[in-house]
Formats: structure tokens, sequence, C-alpha cells
């Protein structure tokens, strides 16, 4: 457990020492929030939800979700470098535990990211009328889950890709369409068959949708066409448990080498 | 550390290569890039698994046992293993939980490592802060604060000034004295594998020679004639014809191994006054050995760093 609490601290003391970082990770999504919330500020109707919701109001929680997104993805890419060119190197021959290794990173990587979202929660009381405490302390606590998921599926990206290039390629083609079909942007009902389908077998829907219940208190304000709260918990859960088996297995892994050729 | 082999797709990069060190030594292995060095020392690491051979430290076999043999390793990495965010201090600090050192003992170890490195004064520095040299003798205190049985070193002074070159081998022989530690080095520099005990070199993914410095060059013997000429072949055919010299010719110079070189250097320029251009008389380098063995010179670009083969 000493190399959790060690790469969890490093990851804080680095963060802290640069706190710059911060701004691109909650910046971008909140200029998204503001420009296309208030662009399709009346012509967005939520079928089921309270009458006056406006689409300000519905991208808040997918909002909440992508600065959780952005911040989980820019600190794992830190890890393709300090791989090959950093402090990584001396962990990897240290006499520490695999699972140690990843769960360290991957824990300080949620923590930040579920913090730069509270940045964001902090917005909350202004934009929801229900808002409680208790549904903001239930929405962190969210956003701590979510994180970890994201940020494990960030870690096993970046151990199996060997420069930055490549995952900003995975980035493009895989995240960030994960979090434009999870109902961050539009509601499952409504949109064309195949894409409720895929948005139906997309586990960040269920992070979405999570999210968005605990922010209303869990009461029907925040749509009735949402899986429910139990079933998004369950699928988190199980999504991050793979994820995070699948990394242990890839970071267990030394480099093999390829079958000997019989070139004289 | 027997028979051991490793490829990536479509090339064999060691072809069973054996060494073996022993406390209180340092071993170079000498290679120009390419020829497999890197890959070894990562499987020495821990970070590769061969595909043939095995790795002994004492009684753990690193190849089938990685975990257990971590403990007793030390690797000192070609690029920076530091947190440039991170002080001096946190650096080692982090280092010394990673391998288990308890709170008290790691603090005193710390303090004595800085102190003789002559760190202690920079310790709540941040690393980006540090000079490339002092960066190094960070690295080198972080590799042996645990005591490692096995220090592993890959190109160990890469990027560094002659000056901060010489300091960083200062400090490890210094290091190297005061424990019972060995090293295992990579190096295309002849004049740090001329620092060690033992050299193996390297080409081509195998060993072509193993021995201490002054064995390998003692072999060679006598002395190298090098010399240049705008007309090599023909200089070549002439020396041979008339002295009974066997040359080689590689860029752009002809070296010879003589025996008195003194005496036969006169009667060659004055035998071919018009061919040579320019002549150098000198004692074997490993250089030399290099080439011997290998037909071919360590260093192909002419733009590489100082090869100290001078």
């Amino acid at each position: 457990m000493t190399a959790v609490r060690v790469l969890f601290q490093r990851e804080l003391i680095r963060f802290i020492r640069q706190r710059s970082r911060m701004i691109a990770v909650i910046a971008s999504p909140m200029l998204f929030w503001v420009v296309i919330g208030s662009g399709l500020h009346r012509s967005f109707q939520y079928p089921g939800a309270s009458t006056d919701m406006t689409y300000l109001e519905y991208f808040y929680p997918g909002t909440l979700v992508l600065v959780v997104l952005f911040a989980s993805i820019f600190s794992s890419i830190s890890i393709i470098e300090d791989r090959r060119d950093g402090f990584l190197q001396s962990v990897l021959v240290a006499p520490i535990s695999r699972f140690g290794i990843v769960f360290g990173k991957v824990a300080g990587i949620t923590v930040l990211a579920a913090l730069q979202g509270a940045v964001f929660l902090a917005a909350a009381p202004a934009v929801i009328d229900s808002t409680t405490v208790g549904s903001m302390v239930l929405t962190f606590l969210l956003l701590l889950i979510v994180a970890l998921g994201l940020s494990s599926l960030g870690f096993l990206i970046a151990w199996s890709m060997d420069s930055t290039q490549g995952f900003h390629a995975v980035m493009n083609l895989l995240l960030v369409p994960m979090w434009l079909l999870s109902g961050a942007l539009f509601p499952m009902t409504g949109s064309s068959p195949w894409v409720a389908e895929v948005m139906r077998w997309n586990p960040l829907t269920y992070g979405v949708a999570a999210t968005r219940m605990a922010l209303y208190g869990l009461t029907a304000g925040a749509g009735v066409d949402l899986p429910g709260f139990g079933t998004s918990l369950l699928v988190l859960f199980l999504f991050t448990v793979l994820v995070l088996v699948f990394a242990v297995r890839r970071v267990h892994k030394r480099t093999p080498s390829a079958p000997m050729s019989s070139e004289p | 550390m027997i028979g051991l082999a490793y490829a990536y797709p479509g090339r064999v990069v060691l072809r069973g290569i054996s060494l073996e060190a022993r406390e209180g030594e340092a071993v170079a292995i000498l290679g120009p890039n390419g020829s497999g060095k890197s890959t070894l020392l990562k499987i020495m690491a821990t970070l590769a698994l061969p595909a043939d051979g095995s790795v002994f430290l004492e009684r753990w076999n690193i190849v089938q046992h990685p975990a257990e043999a971590r403990a007793h390793l030390g690797v000192v990495f070609q690029s920076p293993a530091l947190d440039d965010k991170l002080t001096v201090l946190e650096n080692l600090y982090f280092h010394g939980l990673l391998y288990g050192l308890p709170q008290p003992v790691l603090a005193a170890r710390i303090k004595e490592s800085l102190e003789a490195f002559r760190l202690w004064d920079r310790r709540h520095e941040r690393v980006e802060q540090l000079s490339g040299g002092l960066q190094r003798r960070v690295e080198l205190a972080k590799g042996i604060l645990h005591k490692p049985r096995v220090l592993l070193l890959d190109e160990p002074s890469t990027g560094l000034d002659p000056a901060a070159r010489l300091e960083f081998w200062h400090f490890l022989k210094e290091t190297l004295r005061s424990s019972s530690l060995c090293a295992v080095l990579t190096t295309h520099l002849t004049d740090e594998a001329d620092r060690c005990d033992r050299v193996v070199i390297m080409d081509r993914g195998e060993a072509v020679a193993v021995g201490s410095p002054s064995e390998l060059k003692g072999v060679l013997g006598g002395d190298i004639v090098i010399l240049q000429s705008s007309d090599l072949r023909k200089l070549k055919r002439g020396i041979y014809r008339q002295f009974r010299l066997d040359g080689t010719v590689s860029n752009n110079e002809l070296h010879l191994r003589v025996h008195g070189g003194a005496e036969i250097l006169p009667k060659l320029v004055r035998s071919f006054p018009d061919l040579i251009e320019s002549t150098t008389l000198r004692k074997p380098s490993l250089e030399d050995v290099f080439l011997q063995k290998t037909g071919h010179r360590l260093h192909a670009e002419p733009t590489d760093m100082a090869t100290g083969a001078s």
C-alpha cells in the first residue's frame, strides 16, 4: 500500500505545483456549456421533465462529467511520457505490487478530477432550483465514481500507447464520442433508434444519468427516460472493475521478446 | 547471466549473451548504438522478458521471479527518472518509501547520501531547477539509496558535458569503493569502459570480447599507426608489398598494428612520401580492440560525441 500512497501523494503535489493545468480542464467545458447551452436555450424540449427545463439546465450535468473526463484524460496522457522518460521508470523496477502502481496512479487522477468537477459543481444552486446540500454531496460522490472509471480507462489506454499522438487519436475517436453519446448533450428519447441503441451500451450513459439524478436529489425532476439509479451504479461499478483488472494485467507484463527467427 | 536471447519483431537484438559481475566490480557493456546493450540492461532490470536464457542475482532468478530480485537492484536510466516538479528531498523520500525503508532509517540515509554527493544544500530545490550534472548526481544517489547489490546504469553520462561527466565518474567510483556494490553499465564511450574493471564488447547482439581493459588491449600488443591518404587502397597495397603489414581501412584511415611503431613510422613515411598525408602513432585503445574484433569502427558517424580514441 506504500506504492498507492507514494503515487497518490506525488500526483497531488504535482497538481498543486502546476495549478494552471486546472484552467484548461474547467474553462473549456464551461465555455461549451455557456455557448451551446445559451444557443439552444428555448428550442429544447426534454420529454417528461418539468416543462421549464432550459437547455442550459439540461446540459449542466453532462458538462460536469465533461470536466471530469477532460481532467482524467489530461492526467492520463502524462503517463505515456512518464513511463518512457520519467519517474514511472523507476517505479516499475521498485519492489512494489503492480496493483499498487495502477491504483496509486488512478486514485490520484480520480481525486483531482473529482475536485475539478467540484469547482464547477459550485454553480449548481444557480442552475437547478431544487439543489440542496445533500444533492450536492451526493453528486460529488458520483463524480468520484465516474472519475475512477474514466481515469482507469485513461490509464489502460495510456499504458498501451508509446506516443501521445496515439492517445489523441483514441481521445477523438473513442473518448469524446463516448461523451457525445452519453445523454450529456441530448436525451435518449427522441434520438434516432441506432443512436439510442449505442447510448444504451455506452457505460458513460449510466455515469451521466446517475450524476443527473444525484443533482436532483433522486427526484423525478431529473427526467423520466433515465435508467434506474441502482442500475447505473451497478454498470459503473462493473465497468470500473473490468478496466482496472485489464490495467493491472497490462502493467504486469514485461516487454516480451518477439519469436527468435532462424536467421544465421 | 547465461545465454540471453531477445528479439524485436523481425530483428534479433541479443544472441546468446553471457556475462558475470562480481562484488565491488564495475562491468562496462561497450557497443555502438543498436548493438543491443540497452535491451540487455532492460532484461536485467526486470522490464523486458527474454526469449531464452537466465539472469541470476545471487540465488534469485530475475527472469522467472522478478518481484524478489527488484529489492536488490538499483537502476539509473538513460533518460531522467526523477520527478522534476518535486524537490531533491521529495524524490529521494518517495524512492525510499517505494523500497520499504522505515521512516527513521530513510531520513538518516537520505542525509548521509546527499552529503556524500554534495547535494545537501540543494535538497529543497525542485529537480527542474538543477543543472544536468546535478540531476545525474541525484539519479545516482537515488539508485543506491536502498543499498542494492547490483547497480545498473544505462548510458549514465548521456547529455553531460565533459566536466560533468568526469564529476559523475568521480562519484560513481567513490560509491563503488565505499560499498560492496557491483555495477553494470552500458556505454558507447571507450574512455568510460576504460575506467571499469571488466569490459564486454558488444556488436550486433553478440558479445565479441570480454576481459579487463588492459587484457583486451594487451592481446593486441604493440602500437597502432594510423595513416591518412588520398589513395588508401594504393597505400595499403604498397605497405603490404614492402613491409608485409596488413592494415584495416575504416573511416578514410588506414590502421596498422605494428611492433616498435617508433622505428617503423619514419620508414613508412620515407617509402610513401606522396601518398601519406598525416600520421598518428599511439598505444592500442578499446576502440582498436573493437575494430579488430568486428572489422568496423565503434562510431560510424564522425558527428558522434568525443570518442576518447585519441
